[in-house]
C-alpha cells in the first residue's frame, strides 16, 4: 500500500499566475469554459468538470489608505478538490463510483458513475461538475495515472512559487506547521491552516494554508463543514411522526361508521329542506 | 447559521415529475389498503381503484429516473455496484438515493401484484391466493413501501448540503402528507361515478382535510427551520413566496370545505335540476385538481428555490 498523499495549497506565496490551471488542462486534456471576464484576472469562475484547479482572486483592497501591516489588496488562492478523508459525495454516492484509492485519495470512477449528480448536491465546495457529453460527473482526480507512475500532479509539478507542494500527506502536514510558524513569527496573526487537522471533515488530503477566515475564501468554516447524513436521522422520524399521525387520520376518516352514516344522513336532510 | 458553497445538481423536471407521480402512486397504495383493512365492504370499490391507479401512475417513475441520468443506460448501476473487484450488490442504508433505488423495485413488485390481483380475470388465482390473511400482510407491507416511495425524497434532498434542502429535517414528512392529500383527491375524483362509493367519497374527503392540515402544519415547521438556517430569504426570495401562497390556498380549499362530495342519489332521482348537478361536481372536479396542482406546485417550490 502507497503512503498517503497530500497536497500543501499555501496561499500567502500565490502570486495568481494559472500556470496550475494550465498544466491541469493540458494533463487531463480539459478544454476548459469559453473564458468570462470577471471583476478580476479571474476568467475561470469557479471548479467544475472542465476545471479541476481555479486560482481565485478575492478583492480585499481596503476602503482605508494602506499602512504598515495592512497592505494586503488581493488574496490569491488556488482552490482544488479537498480529497476530505470524510468525503460527502463519497458518502451518498449510490453506484460506489466514488472510492478512495490506494494513495488515500478521491476518485470518480467514469466507468461505473451514471450521471445521477448526488454528489454535486452533498459537495460542500462545490468542487464536481457534470459533463453532458460523458453524462458522468468529474472532479481533480489528483492525477491518479501520474501517481501510479510515481510523477507528481501536473499542478504542483509546474506551480513557479511552490505555493502547491505535493508529498507524503505527513511530510506536508510538518511543512505547512513549520510555514505557519515562521509566518507567526514574523507578526502576520491572520494566518492559518485549514484542514490540517481533523475538524474540517475529519481531515483533508488537500489542505491549505488561508491568510483570511474560510468563509472568505468561499470554503465552509468548522461549524458548517457538515456531512449530509447528519440529515438522514431526524428527517426519516420526520417521515414516522408524520405517517402515523396519518395513520390516526385515516382511521379517524375511515372507521367511524356510524358517525359517517349520520352525517350523511343529516347532509341529505338539510338539503332537500334547503331544496323545499 | 449555514453558509453553503454547494453547486446545484440540475435535478429538474424529470426529477418533479418523479415526486409527484411516485407521490401519488404510494399515498392511492397507502389509502387503499387503510379503506380495504379499516373501512367497510362499501369502501371495496374505491380501494380497488386505489391498488388499480397506483401501478400505472408508478410505472413512469423508473422510466423518469433513467431518463435524467447522464447514463440512462446505466440505471442498474444504481442495484449492482460494477467496481472492478468489488462486483456485487450496491446497498447504503445511510444513502436516501441508494435506498430509494431498492425500495422503488420492491414498491413496484407490490404494486403490479395488486393491480393484477383486481384486474380480474387475469388475477383471479392471485386474488385466491391474496384473499385472506396473506393478502391483507401482503397490502400493509406493500402500503409501507408506498409511503416510503411517498416520502423519501423529501429525505433525499435533505441529505446533502444544499441550501434549503440540507437546512430541515421536515422536507419528508412534507412530501407524505402532501401525497396522502393528493391521493386522496384522485381517488375520490376517481370514485365519482361509483354509487356505492358515496360514503366512501366521504371519508376521503375528511381524510384531505386532515392530510392538508398536516402539510400546513409541516410547512409551518419547515419554514421555523430555515428561519434558524438563514435561508429562509432564500427560500422565499423572488417568485417562490407566491408559490407557496398557491400551495396554502390549495390546502385551504379543502379546509374550507370546498369540493365537498353531494349526495348524489338525490341528483339521479332528479329532485335537483341536472343542470345544477353537474355545475356542482364541475367545481368540485376544479377543487380536486385544485388540491393536486398544490401537490404539484409545493414540489416545483422546494426543488427549484434551492438550485436558482
Amino acid at each position: 500500500m502507497p503512503e498517503a498523499v497530500g497536497f500543501f495549497t499555501d496561499t500567502s506565496v500565490c502570486i495568481g499566475c494559472k500556470a496550475c490551471e494550465v498544466a491541469c488542462k493540458e494533463w487531463n486534456q480539459l478544454k476548459g469554459n469559453k473564458p468570462t471576464f470577471l471583476d478580476s484576472f479571474d476568467n475561470t469562475g469557479k471548479l467544475d468538470e472542465e476545471n479541476w484547479r481555479h486560482v481565485a482572486f478575492i478583492d480585499k483592497v481596503p476602503d482605508a489608505a494602506a499602512t504598515t501591516g495592512n497592505g494586503a489588496a488581493w488574496l490569491m488562492f488556488s482552490d482544488v478538490c479537498k480529497h476530505c478523508k470524510h468525503a460527502s459525495c463519497l458518502e451518498v454516492c449510490p453506484t460506489g463510483a466514488i472510492i478512495r484509492t490506494e494513495f488515500d485519495t478521491v476518485f470518480i470512477q467514469q466507468d461505473v458513475c451514471n450521471g445521477c449528480r448526488d454528489c454535486i448536491s452533498a459537495c460542500p465546495f462545490g468542487v464536481i461538475g457534470f459533463n453532458e457529453l460523458s453524462g458522468t460527473v468529474h472532479k481533480c482526480t489528483f492525477c491518479y495515472d501520474r501517481l501510479q507512475s510515481g510523477l507528481m500532479p501536473a499542478c504542483a509539478k509546474v506551480c513557479p512559487t511552490q505555493a502547491i507542494q505535493f508529498g507524503p500527506l505527513s511530510e506536508m502536514q510538518k511543512r505547512a506547521d513549520a510555514r505557519l510558524g515562521t509566518l507567526r513569527a514574523q507578526g502576520n496573526t491572520q494566518a492559518s491552516l485549514y484542514g490540517r487537522d481533523d475538524k474540517v471533515y475529519g481531515g483533508l488530503n488537500a489542505f491549505f494554508l488561508l491568510m483570511d477566515k474560510p468563509e472568505v475564501y468561499g470554503l465552509p468554516n468548522e461549524q458548517n463543514a457538515v456531512l449530509p447524513r447528519r440529515n438522514n436521522r431526524p428527517s426519516y422520524l420526520g417521515i414516522l411522526v408524520t405517517a402515523a399521525l396519518g395513520l390516526v387520520a385515516g382511521l379517524a376518516a375511515f372507521r367511524d361508521r356510524g358517525d359517517a352514516r349520520r352525517a350523511e344522513e343529516a347532509a341529505r336532510q338539510t338539503d332537500t329542506t334547503e331544496r323545499n | 447559521m449555514a453558509e453553503h458553497f454547494v453547486q446545484p445538481p440540475h435535478w429538474e423536471w424529470y426529477i418533479l415529475a418523479y415526486f409527484f407521480l411516485g407521490g401519488l402512486s404510494g399515498g392511492a397504495y397507502a389509502l387503499a389498503t387503510m379503506l380495504r383493512l379499516i373501512g367497510g365492504p362499501r369502501d371495496e370499490a374505491t380501494a380497488r381503484i386505489g391498488f388499480l391507479t397506483a401501478f400505472p401512475l408508478l410505472v413512469a417513475c423508473p422510466i423518469l429516473l433513467a431518463l435524467d441520468l447522464g447514463q440512462p443506460l446505466r440505471f442498474w448501476h444504481m442495484l449492482i455496484d460494477t467496481t472492478p473487484g468489488h462486483l456485487g450488490p450496491a446497498f447504503k442504508d445511510w444513502s436516501p438515493m441508494s435506498v430509494g433505488s431498492w425500495v422503488l423495485l420492491l414498491y413496484g413488485v407490490f404494486a403490479f401484484v395488486s393491480f393484477l390481483e383486481v384486474l380480474a380475470p387475469a388475477g383471479r388465482s392471485l386474488s385466491r391466493i391474496l384473499s385472506g390473511g396473506i393478502g391483507r400482510i401482503f397490502n400493509v407491507v406493500g402500503a409501507i413501501l408506498g409511503l416510503f416511495i411517498a416520502s423519501y425524497t423529501g429525505v433525499l434532498l435533505s441529505v446533502s448540503n444544499q441550501p434549503i434542502w440540507s437546512d430541515t429535517w421536515a422536507l419528508g414528512g412534507l412530501f407524505l402528507a402532501s401525497s396522502l392529500g393528493g391521493a386522496a383527491a384522485l381517488l375520490s375524483w376517481l370514485a365519482r361515478h361509483r354509487p356505492e362509493a358515496e360514503s366512501t367519497e366521504r371519508r376521503l374527503f375528511s381524510a384531505d382535510r386532515y392530510f392538508a392540515l398536516l402539510e400546513l402544519v409541516l410547512i409551518v415547521l419547515f419554514f421555523v427551520n430555515l428561519a434558524g438556517a438563514g435561508t429562509l430569504a432564500r427560500a422565499l426570495a423572488g417568485p417562490w413566496a407566491g408559490f407557496w401562497g398557491l400551495v396554502v390556498v390549495s390546502l385551504l380549499l379543502p379546509l374550507a370545505g370546498l369540493g365537498r362530495p353531494r349526495p348524489r342519489t338525490e341528483v339521479a332521482a332528479g329532485s335537483g335540476s341536472a343542470p345544477a348537478g353537474r355545475a356542482a361536481s364541475g367545481s368540485r372536479t376544479m377543487v380536486l385538481a385544485g388540491v393536486l396542482i398544490g401537490v404539484l406546485l409545493m414540489r416545483f417550490v422546494v426543488i427549484f428555490s434551492a438550485q436558482y
